[in-house]
């Protein structure tokens, strides 16, 4: 029982923080006004970006180096996903195209696109099924023996790969940089009021573009902890990442956009969803029902916030609106 | 070189579309003093400020500040020039602090120091006279609060022009003289103001210098103490308005609305209307005074049928007769009096009593925002005509015809209104609700925020109206209005109706004292 306890709690975390990323990344760009429902295609991107960018290292040096493996797949899968936020900054604040209807285009784009690479690097690898980049995934799963072999604090703790830890850091400074300082004073300001911002002499449109760009970067990060670390270096075109895509954006309404809730947040929605590993007896329909609790869990906090009516839990108020200047 | 002049506007010019805003604008700003710029509404007034606050960029023409020519693309550029200005609708983040929103977008070295900002606010506050709690969220803000914060927003980043758009439109009397005395104590420090009005009044209390410009073009400077009143008007409006409202007495007159004991509840569960009973009468415009709140919103919209009554209430229609030039435009009712409670809002609004509620913020009920005037005059008569096609030809006509009739200033029929200034909102409004032939015709607040040559258009219209036997109801603010308008006042309070005078022979004083009679007594029990 103790056994299966910590199996939970340590599927949890894991889940949490491919959800994490995404939702840390969602809450920047939201931040700016910007309702970036591309989450799960900036995941994909980032994952598959990153998978490819260590195949190709890994295919044409049969010695790779770790560090090299962790930069070129790190910074392939963030200059990716914050391609996929240009993308989508120039159709919605320059050209003013319509955020939702840019943001899920975005989702089917993304999806499309990684599946497709996926498909062309398992070929390239064999066939289905047979990618692998083992150095890569190692490197992003290493431990440190001292410390993750301390008994039952050990595993709960310090078994996971870096970026666990480091989705909680970014989470942290982000939280800091929003409340803390002039530049997060003006974004928030943006998001808000933006005629009010530009007012005060703040660039809406450059604040808009870094927001969603570095958000979907940050989202992005989501994608290749998935493929790296949760799925171990393989790709697998079943649409979990859609689904955790989504899952993100609920935690966004979840957290009441403070990032700080999202480190919780999240873990309690891979909680939830690997709920039925200590549930003895389920069927595989129950199972499924039981991977549906994070999205109940959203909708009671969306009735919970729009009941107790603080204006500090609401979304920013120019959320999902594009800015135009000399529009009265 | 000393130069006395802070700003110096030279053939300024802004179009927007085919409407030129500002037409070869020059105007001079100087130090140490308060400018007024009057004119009507859609006068070019603040399109003009704006070009200096750099929210607009001029078409033509050269802007200098102390003596320099300045190019003013974005709002910063302004701030870098020591402008600042506060515009009407204040530009606040709600969820922010007094000290967030001054400090906002202010680029200063070293971290975002709250503490500091409040303390500097503070002194701003004590050496100008303002009262203001730096860490006060702005949703929790009185209007005149927010303006504080606005004004200490611009200071606080050093600026010495200041502009104030209409800043006395959302205070009240006392908050005024509050806000004069802080101007004149920031003139005394060697600042120069813009005070963008069209309140005499307040033109003649404050400013040192009156410029005034009219329907875009500079009309000139006079020195306050040299002008009056009526010289300022003439400026204004280019011909001296007639100030008497004609007010033709209309014979013979027919009931043709009967309120009885109409009682309407609050969502609290206040009473909203207690027992209100009139008569109105075609051939009559029966005004209704009262101070804001008393009711008279909830009377206009149960009388549309937008309101829950309480039982016991009647509102008794009675068909304009046979003979009367405005009958048989609508539906028949029974020629005995039709009980209007408990049916819809088209039902009432087919046998023919139109509403014309213009809110405060002008688009929020009766026009759809984005859409022209052509499809706005649409929503009246969309389900007319046969078949599954909408006829645009009738209400495109309708739209020309209001747009020619009362002079509404629109680059095209199909132009957003919202891009329309307020007085031309508030024509469209009118002027389609007088097209629908109404037999009773209620307008609240028609002339809210309207200049005075735009007003005497929509009194003359009304009374246009009446000559024809429409039952006029005029929900008004302006007391003097009301009583050349109307020929008979209800007066509300709190509800109930305090009393009924006739226009005609009743005074200021007493439809004023009816106003506050409730209160009066509650207070001497």
């Amino acid at each position: 029982m103790m056994d299966q306890l910590i199996r939970l709690l340590q599927s949890s975390i894991c889940f949490g923080t491919v959800i994490m990323y995404g939702a840390i990344g969602e809450i920047l760009t939201e931040k700016s006004g910007n309702l970036n429902l591309g989450v799960p295609g900036i995941m994909y991107l980032g994952g598959i970006s990153g998978l490819a960018a260590s195949f190709f290292y890994e295919f044409n040096n049969p010695n790779p180096s770790a560090i090299v493996c962790l930069l070129v797949s790190f910074l392939a899968a963030f200059a990716a996903s914050a391609l996929g936020g240009l993308l989508y900054s120039f159709l919605t604040i320059t050209l003013r195209a319509n955020q939702n209807v840019t943001g899920l285009t975005l989702t089917i784009f993304g999806g499309g696109v990684a599946n497709f690479f996926g498909g062309s690097l398992n070929t390239m690898a064999g066939g289905v099924g047979q990618i692998s980049v083992a150095a890569t995934s190692a490197a992003y799963r290493a431990t440190i023996p001292a410390l993750s072999g301390l008994g039952l604090p050990g595993k709960l703790f310090f078994s996971y790969g870096f970026m666990v830890y480091l989705a909680i850091v970014v989470a942290v400074v982000l939280h800091w940089f929003l409340n803390h300082t002039r530049q997060g004073l003006n974004l928030r300001a943006v998001g808000e009021n933006p005629a009010t911002a530009d007012a005060a002499g703040i660039n809406v449109i450059r604040n808009k573009y870094l927001a969603t760009c570095i958000g979907a970067g940050i989202s992005g990060m989501g994608g290749l902890y998935y493929t790296m670390d949760y799925i171990k270096g393989t790709w697998a075109s079943d649409g979990t990442i859609e689904s955790l895509g989504w899952l993100a954006v609920a935690l966004v309404i979840f957290a009441t956009w403070r990032s700080v809730n999202a480190i919780w947040g999240s873990y309690l929605f891979g909680f939830l969803f690997w709920a039925y590993l200590i549930i003895p007896n389920l069927g595989r329909k129950d199972i499924e029902l039981f991977k549906m609790l994070p999205y109940l869990v959203t909708i009671a906090v969306l009735i919970f916030i729009s009941l107790r009516k603080k204006r500090e839990n609401h979304p920013p108020a120019s959320l999902g609106l594009s800015y135009f200047r000399e529009e009265r | 070189m000393e130069n006395t002049y802070a700003i110096q506007m030279k053939h300024v010019t802004k179009r927007f579309g085919k409407v030129v805003a500002n037409d070869d604008v020059s105007l001079d700003i100087k130090r140490g003093e308060i400018l007024s710029l009057l004119g009507e509404n859609g006068s070019g007034k603040t399109t003009l400020m704006n070009m200096l606050a750099g929210i607009y960029f001029p078409d033509e023409g050269e802007i200098l500040v102390g003596g320099n020519p300045v190019t003013i693309a974005s709002p910063k550029d302004a701030f870098d020039c020591g402008i600042g200005m506060i515009h009407q609708h204040f530009k606040l983040v709600d969820i922010f602090t007094a000290a967030e929103n001054i400090v906002l977008g202010l680029e200063e070295p070293g971290k975002l120091d709250l503490k500091a900002a409040a303390a500097r606010i503070t002194e701003i506050c004590q050496k100008y006279g303002f009262v203001i709690d730096p860490n006060k969220k702005v949703y929790n803000m009185s209007v005149s609060e927010k303006q504080t914060v606005e004004i200490v927003k611009v200071l606080y980043r050093g600026a010495d022009i200041l502009i104030l758009d209409e800043p006395t439109a959302v205070l009240t009397p006392q908050e005024t003289d509050r806000l004069f005395d802080v101007m004149r104590n920031m003139k005394a420090d060697g600042k120069a103001m813009v005070i963008i009005t069209h309140k005499l009044n307040e033109v003649m209390d404050v400013s040192d210098r009156v410029a005034v410009l009219r329907k875009g073009r500079y009309i000139g400077d006079v020195a306050t103490r040299d002008t009056n009143p009526q010289k300022l008007t003439d400026m204004m409006v280019g011909h001296a308005v007639t100030l008497n409202i004609d007010r033709p007495l209309v014979e013979p007159r027919h009931l043709r609305l009967e309120v009885q004991d109409l009682t309407v509840l609050t969502p609290d569960g206040v009473k909203a209307l207690d027992h209100v009973s009139f008569q109105a009468f075609g051939g009559e415009i029966l005004g209704i005074a009262g101070i804001s709140g008393s009711g008279q919103k909830e009377l206009l919209e149960s009388i549309a049928g937008l309101r829950a009554t309480e039982p016991g209430s009647h509102v008794i229609y009675h068909p304009p007769a046979p003979d009367e030039p405005i009958a048989g435009q609508h539906v028949p009712v029974d020629r005995s009096g039709e009980e209007l409670l408990g049916k819809t809002p088209r039902q009432i609004h087919s046998i023919g009593v139109s509403m014309a509620f213009v809110p405060e913020d002008r688009l929020g009920m009766g026009l759809v925002g984005s859409m022209g005037m052509t499809d706005n005059m649409m929503l009246k008569t969309y389900r007319a005509g046969k078949g599954p096609l909408l006829d645009r030809k009738s209400p495109r006509a309708l739209a020309e015809q209001v747009k020619a009739e009362l002079d509404v200033l629109t680059p095209s029929l199909n132009t957003p209104v919202r891009r329309l200034s307020g007085g031309n909102v508030q024509k469209v409004l009118v002027g389609r609700e007088i097209a629908q032939n109404p037999s009773v015709l209620m307008t609240a607040y028609a002339v809210r925020g309207l200049d005075i040559n735009t007003s005497y258009t929509i009194y003359n219209l009304l009374t246009a109206e009446k000559c024809k036997g429409v039952a006029v109801l005029y929900v008004g603010e302006d007391l003097d209005v009301l009583l050349e308008l109307c020929d008979r006042i209800l007066v509300l309070c709190g509800g109930q109706v305090s009393g009924v005078v006739d226009a005609r022979t009743t005074t200021k004083e007493e439809v004023g004292l009816l106003m506050t009679r409730f209160r009066k007594e509650a207070a001497q029990a």
